[in-house]
């Protein structure tokens, strides 16, 4: 399961440029089975670039990513594979707007995992249930409010029955009373081992929840530690800068 | 005034030229249903070969290109003299030897096939990327992501221009009785030669709105009903 040297995913010099535009440069991070990995920095410090590499969504520049013990960025992973065992789920939830709450659940599973109708529905039905939303089956997405979708967007990715959940700011286009109910379902992921990694500007939640945070910035990791370590006593200047402002924010 | 109404509007010749347009406008449907079935899945294979990824399959996407801009540019009346007069007159084998009907089915085909590729491509990039990579990172292939979760959203957004389009082909069937098909404008025009009349033209005209406005009216329809379906209710 996990690679020669224990690690469930390894980021070594990885470079990501947008033409002129360099967004990640060498980044080096490694993430263990069961560990929550918290990438916390201000908007354009590389955070989603980030992740999105990690699932080959983005093709990185330089520099080499390591997952489950393969190297998926040489050119001949199978992209399609690697995907199915990585779940993502994204800052606008990119739920499918033409399909039910059941159907956006089932689609990957029936076709990427073959699952038969009945198998995926039963999945689908016991996912929905763990997300309190079992009743909102046979609806359309547009219908839910925004922290409904994204709960049906950690179902749908969880359905792929993922070994590593990114997310990507997942809760930042929620208003602040539907946040909580999206936490607190990511926290029960955290609790039963799911292994993440997590770009949030919620910063309490990633002190909670976080077995390591990294501080981005300009497209390199300044600083990174266990949660005390980072929110408590942050050795660089530009991770205290960023704090403050977060606290002065009443984020923190 | 009088003239003017004899002319296209007497009651009588009404009667007379209804039988024999209608007889000729069976054609134009026909003509009509077979050219957009024919439109309708040529032109989606046209614009998935459009938006094909990857440098290898460059070749595809510039004879799809090529295609369209092409029979885009190219007038129907030319098109249909083409297929119509100029292939049987060459005695090419099987491909001289078709109907006229089939000649027409072609020339429609082949235009129209121009016009509403770009429809359906325009309605494939209005499908947000994110809804790709969202599919992508799913696990699913790009051929089911097409299928599944781009093409359903593309084409409910195209119906519109998409009938706009057919309610064009289905006028310019008429276009076809150059190469001498026998359609409703040929029949209407057989009557009015006969009896110096033009109603049949009239008819005609009648027959081609009657055929436009039950095709509008569902298409409103099917739209509305998917808008209550998905769309929030609003409070």
């Amino acid at each position: 399961m996990n690679s020669a040297n224990g690690h469930f995913v390894i980021l070594d010099g990885v470079t990501k440029r947008f033409d002129e535009l360099t967004v990640l440069q060498g980044i080096d991070l490694t993430v263990d089975l069961h560990q929550v990995v918290c990438l916390i920095g201000s908007s354009g410090s590389g955070k989603s670039t980030l992740l999105r590499c990690v699932n080959l969504l983005e093709v990185v520049d330089e520099g080499t990513i390591v997952v489950d013990g393969e190297t998926i960025t040489n050119g001949d992973a199978d992209v399609n594979a690697l995907r199915r065992k990585i779940g993502i789920v994204f800052q606008a939830f990119n739920l499918f707007p033409h399909m039910t709450v059941m159907q956006n659940i089932t689609l990957a599973p029936r076709k990427a995992r073959g699952f038969s109708k009945e198998e995926a529905h039963s999945l689908a039905r016991e996912l929905l249930g763990r997300i309190g939303l079992l009743d909102k089956a046979d609806e359309y997405p547009d219908r839910l409010s925004g922290g409904q979708q994204q709960r049906v967007a950690i179902a749908r990715a969880l359905a792929m029955n993922p070994t590593l959940m990114l997310l990507d700011e997942i809760t930042s286009a929620l208003d602040p009373q539907l946040v909580s109910e999206v936490l607190s379902l990511v926290r029960e992921l955290a609790n039963t081992g799911m292994t993440m990694i997590i770009a949030t500007h919620e910063m309490s939640f990633a002190r909670e929840v976080a077995d390591k945070v990294c501080f981005l910035d300009g497209g390199v990791i300044l600083e990174e530690g266990t949660p005390e370590q980072i929110f408590s006593a942050p050795t660089e200047e530009r991770t205290r800068e960023f704090l403050a402002r977060i606290i002065e924010a009443g984020r923190l | 005034m009088g003239k003017f109404l004899h002319a296209f509007f007497s009651p009588l010749g009404f009667r007379h030229a209804v039988p024999q347009v209608w007889d000729g406008f069976q054609t134009n449907i026909k003509l009509m249903v077979i050219a957009e079935i024919l439109v309708l899945f040529f032109a989606l294979g046209f614009a998935i070969v459009r938006g094909l990824p990857g440098r290898a399959t460059w070749p595809l996407r510039v004879l799809a290109v090529a295609y369209t801009d092409f029979f885009r540019g190219t007038p129907l009346i030319l098109v249909a003299y083409v297929w119509g007069l100029g292939i049987p007159a060459i005695h090419a084998g099987i491909i001289s030897n078709q109907s006229l009907f089939t000649y027409g089915v072609i020339s429609l085909t082949l235009v129209y096939t121009a016009y509403v590729t770009e429809v359906y491509r325009a309605g494939i990039e209005s499908v947000h990327p994110s809804q790709r990579m969202a599919a992508r990172s799913l696990g699913l292939t790009y051929a089911q992501t097409l299928r599944y979760v781009v093409l359903p959203q593309a084409i409910r957004r195209v119906v519109p221009p998409l009938l706009n389009d057919f309610i064009g082909l289905q006028k310019d069937t008429a276009i076809i009785t150059v190469i001498g098909v026998t359609e409703a404008l040929a029949q209407a025009g057989f009557y009015s030669s006969d009896y110096f009349l033009y109603v049949g033209y009239t008819v005609a005209a009648v027959f081609f709105v009657i055929l436009t406005i039950p095709f509008a009216r569902f298409t409103d329809r099917l739209i509305k009903q998917r808008e209550l379906r998905e769309r929030a209710q609003l409070v």
